[in-house]
């Protein structure tokens, strides 16, 4: 279910206005965003579990994969996982980069795009891109929709999950567990604006007194920026932290598809019931032949 | 620490050595990154292998294991070529100007003066303080006609100026400029470029005269765990003194405890060495109480001109306070207050001695309480043995572990588990959340806590354990007599709840009480008898006080338990927190805080107010409380390291302090890929302390150990026992051993390939005594040039063994880390060698 006490702004598969979008909740309604300062993160993981924990996902097997990063992937009951990334930068230093992979929660969020079922996804006014699991029919498509690839389908129930920004705890005016967990202070959680300025100021102090020229502000703006946001040391390479997209898009065919496809559709639908109505009015009810009518024995 | 964890968001740059705070203190490693965010910190890390600290650090190093002594005395050579030592503070605060006798010899051919090679021993006599006016006193004589153990003297010769050829900071300058950065690149693998970068930007707080900034250095058993760690550590003191670090916010030397508890577990002795607080055991040669204090009570021994606190003076009283929280009643002036009850240490009781003496047989039981020895090692092969040979084993722990089921490790047949009559007693402990009580962190801070959940099932409360244990053994002897009854039978046991002492009573015999109505001379002040005592300064050697550890002594006051305050004020922002838990010594928490000022007594940076001395008042305040004589004026040169004889800061150690030398020097690990490059005719530690059994052996590169191994934790474990936790099981499944990418190519491995280390001291035919892991193939280790030799490194973390979740569900037992680890011990504090030794690698 939806959470309740957080204001929804867009909901997916749903024709018609947003119920209550035109209510004022103060708090609940700026921009949330969570900052992920990869410069002081130092991969101890305590937001993984924090995250499993709160949100009572199973732990998982794992086996031994010559890495620290704990599995290769996120996945349905792991939706916050670092990513180990060994690097040697141009002047020859050898670089270790750790990267907090979840949902980035974007302003235009490809799944919600994409997901074909009423209320399945939801955007909430504070920017936040949730999954409502009852109403997910398991089509996939949000998956495809991400240009991060974060969704994740569980086969033993086949609904997609992913990370919820911990709605349930914005909602009551607490950070996401993450953020809690993290010991450096390398997460922070509040508006965007804050999150934006607090990024750019380290970014700044990255460039001026650490010697990171090309330190900057992950926020794409191919996806409307996002509800997470990174300071990188190197921003024009934002490959090198474990593959961390350049220029997210929502994919071509999920725009096509929700787009002019859909209103070809919308159109061709249309059509097909004028021209039905039509043909009524022209050629009136169809005869059904009495032989038929009966059922064919 | 002699500051603590909050206080090293003040510092301008940090040093990392021989810890891993990222991973294994994270926590508290927030603090390293709030002075990078806030002040623009440095960081500079130094270890084997590029680590997670390494990932956020401005500056990595990677050293070879075990050569730690060279880079940081050639960062001193350095800092004193370069004229980057704080020269005020180094004249001043330390015992640079103190000339040394004119018989000491330094160590350029690896041996100090006086080395006696048939003992393996020094006779230090020569390393001591030439007396003001020059010459050598003959050793005083005792009541036997035999010569008294040499003393410092009261009044020594010195030189302000540092130039007479014998002072110590000419004879330190003369040490350490062997130092040089080519030897750094010889023997630490260090390339000469790269340590001078690193020299350069550790000492800049230093540079053009400036005494306003401050560097910290941060390390933890990766300098401790070697044959000659104590001298590791105290060669990153030197340095810390010589930049002037000490004593100041942001600064100091800062030991990281492994343990939530460690710093408690020492402070209360939880070492054969000492009793509580740091005051030394009885040995043999004290015939009484007097003869016993006398000993081990300092002198003041600093230049004619000078003072010092001496603040040893004052062991009679906290050894007497002992002596009555220990013995009650029963201890009174009559009877030295049962001195007599203790035992006198004539030997080593270390760790490794106590299951060396099990393997040889002489000791035929263990308690094995939150402790899981087999897995501790070192050689956890000779442990399993010992405990084959035992008589009785008890265990207490939350989850069956590796020692109470020594008889089923790897490799054993069921033959061989016939013949163990070991008989095991298992008991369900406590874990740490269903306790209350105390922890004391890094920082020195006691911490109360409470209990949140009740003990299940059977399982009892540590204390209990001990309790009934203790009342059950004291009931035989009084039944049954025995050859020694007086010690149980006098001891003070005055708990509401004899079985089951509750640590609130326990905290507050700790802290001590007044036991006659007593006044403070000076203050008229009065205590009642029965009251909680304030300070360590009511303290007296007469019997009208008791208190279990003096350094606790405040902790628990009429005011109630100081370690239960939780308050956030921090007036001055330097993250001292008063009212937050209790810190020890009376509450400071930045030791030897008078050295953050001036000669004058004002702060050498006014941004960072700790203390200063207040003219009008005519004494010392501040953010923190003093750590200095209140109200001695700077005019009177009373040094800040009250604690010292000299009341300065020891630059060089005099006399029997440290085993191997006033100043350390550079040894090889007792495995080592090469000859000590300083002195190859004395490679090792001279004096270092091994054992004789068949399965002490020690491997050398001529018998193909030529692959230097060292051992960590990872973050996402603790110790031995979260292998029996889900979610971290998940997070790190398996052992590995993590290889350099050039070593795996060489033997054909690739990463998830299963690869055995040996040692000397595996079992040639067997193979007992070896390890087996997947490999991690990485590039976060590299190959190294020593001593211009291709010599690689691996590493293995420690944490599995044959108990745990994967290993309980029928998977493959894992082989404990420290099979592969020797037992070759620092002579001073006697730990094990378990960073750097030699294991031969091939893939299975």
């Amino acid at each position: 279910m939806s959470q309740a006490t957080l204001h929804i702004q867009k909901i997916s598969g749903h024709a018609g206005a947003v119920p209550g979008a035109g209510m004022a909740r103060e708090l609940k309604e700026k921009q949330v965003c969570k900052l992920v300062d990869t410069t002081t993160c130092i991969g101890c993981k305590a937001c993984e579990i924090a995250c499993q924990e709160w949100n009572d996902l199973p732990f998982a097997t794992t086996s031994f994969d010559n890495t620290y990063q704990t599995m290769p992937d996120t996945s349905w009951n792991f939706w916050n996982l670092i990513r180990f990334q060994e690097h040697t930068n141009e002047n020859g230093t050898f670089m270790w980069l750790m990267r907090k992979d979840q949902c980035m929660h974007c302003a235009e969020p490809g799944c919600l795009e994409a997901c074909p079922a009423d209320g399945a996804i939801v955007q909430y006014s504070n920017g936040i891109v949730d999954f409502q699991t009852d109403n997910c029919i398991g089509c996939g498509y949000c998956i495809s929709g991400c240009p991060f690839n974060i969704p994740k389908f569980n086969p033993a129930t086949h609904k997609v999950h992913k990370c919820t920004l911990c709605a349930d705890r914005v909602a009551e005016n607490l950070e996401p567990a993450c953020i809690k967990a993290c010991p450096t202070g390398c997460l922070h959680f509040g508006t965007k604006e804050d999150m934006v300025y607090q990024a750019n100021r380290r970014a700044d102090q990255l460039k001026k007194h650490y010697g990171w020229a090309n330190a900057g502000v992950y926020d794409p703006p191919g996806v409307g920026g996002t509800g997470v946001i990174y300071v990188l040391h190197d921003a024009t390479n934002p490959e090198l932290y474990g593959g961390l997209p350049k220029d997210p898009h929502v994919p071509w065919i999920v725009k096509l598809w929700k787009h002019p496809l859909k209103w070809i559709g919308n159109i061709a639908i249309v059509g097909g019931v004028v021209g039905t109505f039509m043909h009524y009015l022209r050629y009136g009810p169809k005869v059904v032949p009495e032989d038929t009518a009966k059922g064919g024995e | 620490m002699t500051n603590g964890w909050i206080d090293i968001k003040n510092t301008d740059m940090a040093m990392v050595i021989g810890g891993n705070p990222a991973e294994n203190h994270p926590c508290g490693f927030k603090w390293v990154m709030e002075a990078k965010r806030n002040r623009n910190a440095k960081l500079l890390v130094v270890d084997p292998r590029y680590t997670r600290t390494a990932a956020v650090s401005d500056y990595f190093l990677q050293i070879r294991a075990g050569s730690d002594i060279v880079f940081l005395g050639a960062l001193i050579n350095y800092a004193i070529q370069n004229n980057r030592y704080a020269k005020e503070y180094v004249a001043n605060y330390t015992n640079a100007p103190f000339i040394v006798r004119e018989d000491f010899k330094l160590p350029e051919d690896g041996l100090y003066s006086g080395f006696d090679a048939a003992k393996q021993s020094y006779d230090k006599v020569s390393w001591n303080y030439e007396p003001a006016g020059g010459g050598h006193p003959a050793p005083a004589l005792g009541p036997d006609g035999k010569p008294l153990p040499p003393k410092m003297p009261e009044v020594v010769g010195y030189d302000p100026t540092l130039e007479n050829p014998r002072c110590v900071f000419q004879l330190l300058k003369k040490q350490y400029s062997r130092y040089t950065p080519e030897m750094v690149e010889r023997i630490t693998g260090i390339k000469k470029e790269d340590f001078l970068k690193a020299a350069d930007m550790f000492t800049s707080i230093r540079k053009d005269g400036d005494t306003a900034k401050v560097a910290t250095i941060i390390y933890a058993v990766g300098l401790t765990q070697h044959s000659y760690g104590a001298q590791m550590i105290r060669t990153a003191c030197v340095l810390q003194l010589v930049l002037g670090n000490i004593g100041r916010a942001g600064g100091g030397m800062n030991a990281l405890r492994g343990h939530s508890n460690i710093q408690g577990a020492t402070d209360m002795a939880g070492i054969f060495d000492i009793l509580p607080g740091y005051l030394k055991v009885p040995v043999p040669v004290d015939k009484d109480l007097k003869s016993y204090l006398e000993r081990i009570t300092p002198k003041p021994s600093k230049p004619k001109e000078w003072d010092s606190f001496n603040y040893w003076s004052n062991t009679p009283k906290f050894a007497v306070s002992l002596l009555k929280a220990m013995y009650g009643d029963n201890a009174k002036k009559e009877n030295d207050f049962c001195f007599h009850y203790l035992p006198k240490v004539n030997r080593r009781y270390s760790f490794a001695d106590i299951w060396n003496d099990m393997y040889k047989g002489t000791v035929k039981g263990l308690f094995a309480i939150g402790m899981n020895g087999v897995m501790i090692g070192p050689d956890s092969r000779k442990n399993i043995e010992a405990l084959k040979k035992a008589d009785w084993l008890v265990v207490g722990e939350i989850y069956p572990d590796e020692t109470s089921e020594f008889w089923r490790s790897p490799g054993i047949t069921e033959e061989e588990m016939k013949k163990i009559n070991t008989t095991v007693f298992r008991l369900p402990c406590a874990g740490f959340a269903e306790k209350d009580g105390t922890f004391v962190n890094s920082a020195r801070w006691l911490v109360w806590k409470n209990a949140a959940l009740p003990t299940p099932g059977d399982a009892k409360l540590d204390q209990e354990i001990v309790a009934r244990i203790f009342l059950k053994v004291r009931e035989l002897y009084q039944k049954e007599g025995g050859k020694f009854p007086e010690g149980p039978l006098s001891a003070s046991w005055a708990y509401s709840m004899p079985q089951n002492p509750s640590l609130t009573e326990v905290a507050k015999e700790i802290n001590g009480k007044a036991l006659a109505d007593i006044e403070d001379p000076k203050t008229k002040q009065q205590m009642k008898a029965g009251q909680q005592l304030p300070s360590f300064a009511w303290l007296r050697d007469d019997g009208t006080t008791m208190a279990g550890n003096w350094l606790y002594c405040g902790s628990w006051t009429e005011a109630g338990a100081l370690s239960q305050r939780r308050g956030l004020e921090d007036p001055s922002g330097l993250g001292i927190y008063p009212n937050f838990a209790w810190s020890w010594p009376m509450n400071r928490r930045v030791m030897y805080n008078r050295a953050s000022c001036n000669l004058d007594g004002k702060p050498w940076d006014p941004s960072r107010k700790q203390i200063w001395w207040n003219e009008a008042a005519q004494k010392w305040v501040g953010n923190d409380v003093p750590d200095f004589k209140p109200d001695s004026h700077p005019k009177d040169h009373m040094g800040p390291f009250i604690m010292t004889n000299e009341g300065v800061g020891r630059i060089f150690t005099p006399l029997g302090l440290m085993a191997e030398g006033p100043f350390p020097e550079h040894y090889e690990p007792f495995e080592s890929p090469v000859e000590n490059p300083l002195h190859p005719k004395v490679s090792n530690n001279p004096v270092v302390k091994k054992f004789t059994t068949p399965l002490d052996k020690f491997g050398n590169t001529g018998e193909g150990y030529n692959i230097i191994c060292t051992t960590y934790r990872l973050t996402e474990h603790y110790h031995y026992w979260t292998k029996n936790n889900p979610a971290l099981v998940q997070e790190v499944p398996e052992p590995f051993v993590e290889i350099p990418a050039e070593l795996a190519a060489d033997k054909g491995i690739k990463g998830g390939d299963r690869v055995r280390l040996t040692t000397a001291r595996t079992d040639p035919t067997t193979g007992a005594g070896s390890y087996v892991a997947k490999a991690m193939v990485t590039r976060r280790i590299k190959p190294m040039q020593i001593d211009n030799k291709l010599t690689y490194q691996v590493g293995v973390p420690i944490h599995w063994g044959y108990r745990g979740i994967a290993e309980d569900e029928g998977k493959t037992a894992k082989d404990p880390a420290n099979l592969l680890s020797p037992t070759s011990l620092d002579p001073n504090a006697h730990t094990p060698e378990f960073k750097g030794f030699l294991v031969k690698l091939e893939k299975v």
